[in-house]
């Protein structure tokens, strides 16, 4: 990955003069390489990073594990863009191992999970098991710590 | 010796003599102050990599906590001759060439002590860090700086060296990268003091605590590593600034053998070893380049920033190639390095160590630590500018 796209990926609201002078580039080439970035879709989107535990959300979070018959004609990507198009899913994955694909979920309450679950996912064909693990914590996402920051311990002046 | 008047007068002369470090003295205004941004601090911000702190608590675990041997364990030895040899191109013998110190401050100190005697003149270039001074004057040796100037990214030329050097002349010592410049060498600049050291039969003593942190893909060299220099060279380095292990006081000095044999007699009776613990961190540290690779790349684009917003600001400053300073000139301003520094701490609460600290010569600079966190470079920025735009407006 270059050195913008790592920039950006730390702070996405960075503005194009900073970049430009961490880069040693120019406003107008960062700009433009931004604007290339996101016409070509390898920037899909800016998002806030929120540490949701903070907050009180009524929301339950489940990572579904999903074993599925691969069809003939699509392999796996059939069913798994269905599955995409729920907008209970946040994010969905295909893994080797024991299951086929990783579904990241979030509901109001246990019951709409479950809900979720026995009515829309073990019903699609091709689904053969699935199983729901409830998230408890988040302690560090998108390589941040959720946890309060740390003190700079490092005494204010040393040669 | 009730009084302490009198009891100045126990202190040995030399000691009495040697001012307390311009650091110090800063630190103190600066301590205690509250939401002060510090731009003053000489170790890296990163925490010790955690597969490096791991492997200290884990050596804890299964009881590693007697002496090792003087030089410091063999395994660290031969991990670091490993080390030296494919970065430097300089091969030493783990069993009679490396010493493992605490720190490289401590290295310094036996390099010193080990080669000059009462009179004997040691040459280093300035501005410098502050420890070169008074460790040449522990050793009743005589202290000769060698000014160097931003007009040639305050390198070192053989013609600055001919014109200091006296029959009496032992030693010079390196820094480069140097704090608080950031400057480096070429390999011709190198190779020129190289025939300068070996025209007047000096020893070399190469302090390289900031090599892993250059810029602009600078090629890594050493002194050592030029032609008829590895006999007359002392390479001193550490794990404080590329590893960001500055607690850990982990430090290391090559030599030929019978130099290190004078090393190892100091250290062997004033500190036995190095710290166990320590040795096993640095044993785990060397296993990786990534550490160092990463910090590198953080580092360089905060040099990017902070030497473009100087520029911004009007404030000339020499690009810096290594370590992770920045030194500006600020005396466009009409104020001296201090009276500077201490404006900048009360009107914009930011803390910058004076260039004065690092010698005459660093008066009318500044130096600015790029070891702090881009969002914290980025306010000290703002501000510093906006108190040079008031200064430069009557």
């Amino acid at each position: 990955m270059d050195d913008l796209l790592k920039l950006l990926q730390l702070n996405a609201r960075e503005t194009p003069a900073n970049l430009a002078r961490m880069l040693n580039s120019s406003e107008t080439e960062v700009a433009s390489r931004i604007a290339a970035y996101e016409q070509n879709g390898v920037i899909r989107g800016y998002q806030a990073l929120i540490n949701k535990d903070q907050l009180d959300l009524d929301l339950v979070h489940a990572v579904i594990e999903i074993k599925i018959t691969p069809e003939r004609e699509g392999g796996f990507n059939r069913l798994a863009e269905r599955l995409s198009k729920f907008s209970e899913v946040e994010s969905l994955y295909l893994m080797s191992g024991t299951y086929d694909l990783l579904a990241f979920v979030a509901e109001r309450n246990l019951k709409e999970v479950a809900l979720f679950v026995s009515e829309k996912l073990a019903t699609c064909e091709g689904i053969v098991s699935t199983a729901t693990h409830f998230m408890l914590k988040t302690y560090k996402e998108h390589g941040v710590l959720m946890e309060e920051r740390e003190q700079d311990e490092r005494l204010q002046v040393t040669p | 010796m009730s009084d302490s008047k009198s009891l100045r007068n126990y202190v040995a002369p030399h000691l009495r003599d040697i001012p307390r470090s311009g650091i110090r003295d800063f630190f103190e205004i600066v301590s205690g102050r509250k939401g002060i941004i510090s731009l003053g601090i000489g170790e890296p911000d990163f925490m010790t990599p955690w597969h490096i702190r791991e492997a200290a608590i884990y050596s804890l675990d299964r009881g590693a906590t007697t002496y090792t041997s003087n030089r410091g364990l063999l395994s660290l030895r031969k991990a670091i001759a490993r080390y030296i040899e494919e970065e430097f191109q300089v091969a030493y013998r783990p069993d009679d060439e490396i010493l493992i110190t605490v720190g490289v401050s401590e290295a310094l100190d036996l390099a010193i002590r080990a080669l000059v005697s009462p009179g004997d003149e040691v040459m280093y270039h300035e501005p410098c860090y502050v420890s070169y001074n008074p460790v040449i004057r522990f050793a009743h040796a005589v202290p000769v700086a060698v000014t160097t100037r931003p007009e040639n990214g305050f390198a070192l030329t053989r013609e600055m060296l001919e014109a200091q050097v006296t029959p009496r002349t032992r030693v010079l010592i390196l820094n480069f990268p140097t704090n608080p410049t950031g400057a480096i060498l070429t390999q011709a600049q190198r190779e020129d003091i190289a025939r300068f050291a070996v025209a007047h039969d000096l020893v070399v003593i190469t302090d390289e605590i900031y090599s892993e942190l250059t810029y602009d893909g600078a090629e890594r060299g050493t002194i050592a590593a030029c032609p008829g220099m590895r006999d007359r060279t002392i390479l001193l380095h550490g794990f404080s600034k590329g590893w960001a292990m500055t607690g850990f006081r982990m430090g290391y000095a090559c030599a030929p053998a019978e130099l290190s044999e004078a090393m190892m007699k100091i250290h062997q009776y004033t500190m036995l070893c190095a710290p166990t613990l320590s040795q096993e961190a640095a044993l785990e540290a060397l296993k990786t380049r990534d550490d160092t690779t990463h910090m590198r790349q953080a580092y360089e684009k905060r040099r990017n920033f902070i030497w473009s917003s100087l520029e911004e600001m009007g404030l000339a400053c020499q690009r810096p190639q290594g370590a992770f300073y920045a030194f500006p000139k600020i005396d466009r301003c009409g104020l001296s390095s201090k009276e500077f520094a201490l404006k900048l701490l009360d009107e914009e609460q930011v803390a910058c160590v004076p260039g004065s600290a690092f010698g005459e010569c660093g008066e009318g600079f500044l130096r600015c630590s790029y070891a702090t966190e881009m969002d914290a470079i980025k306010e000290a920025m703002t501000r510093l500018a906006r108190m040079v735009k008031r200064l430069s407006t009557p």
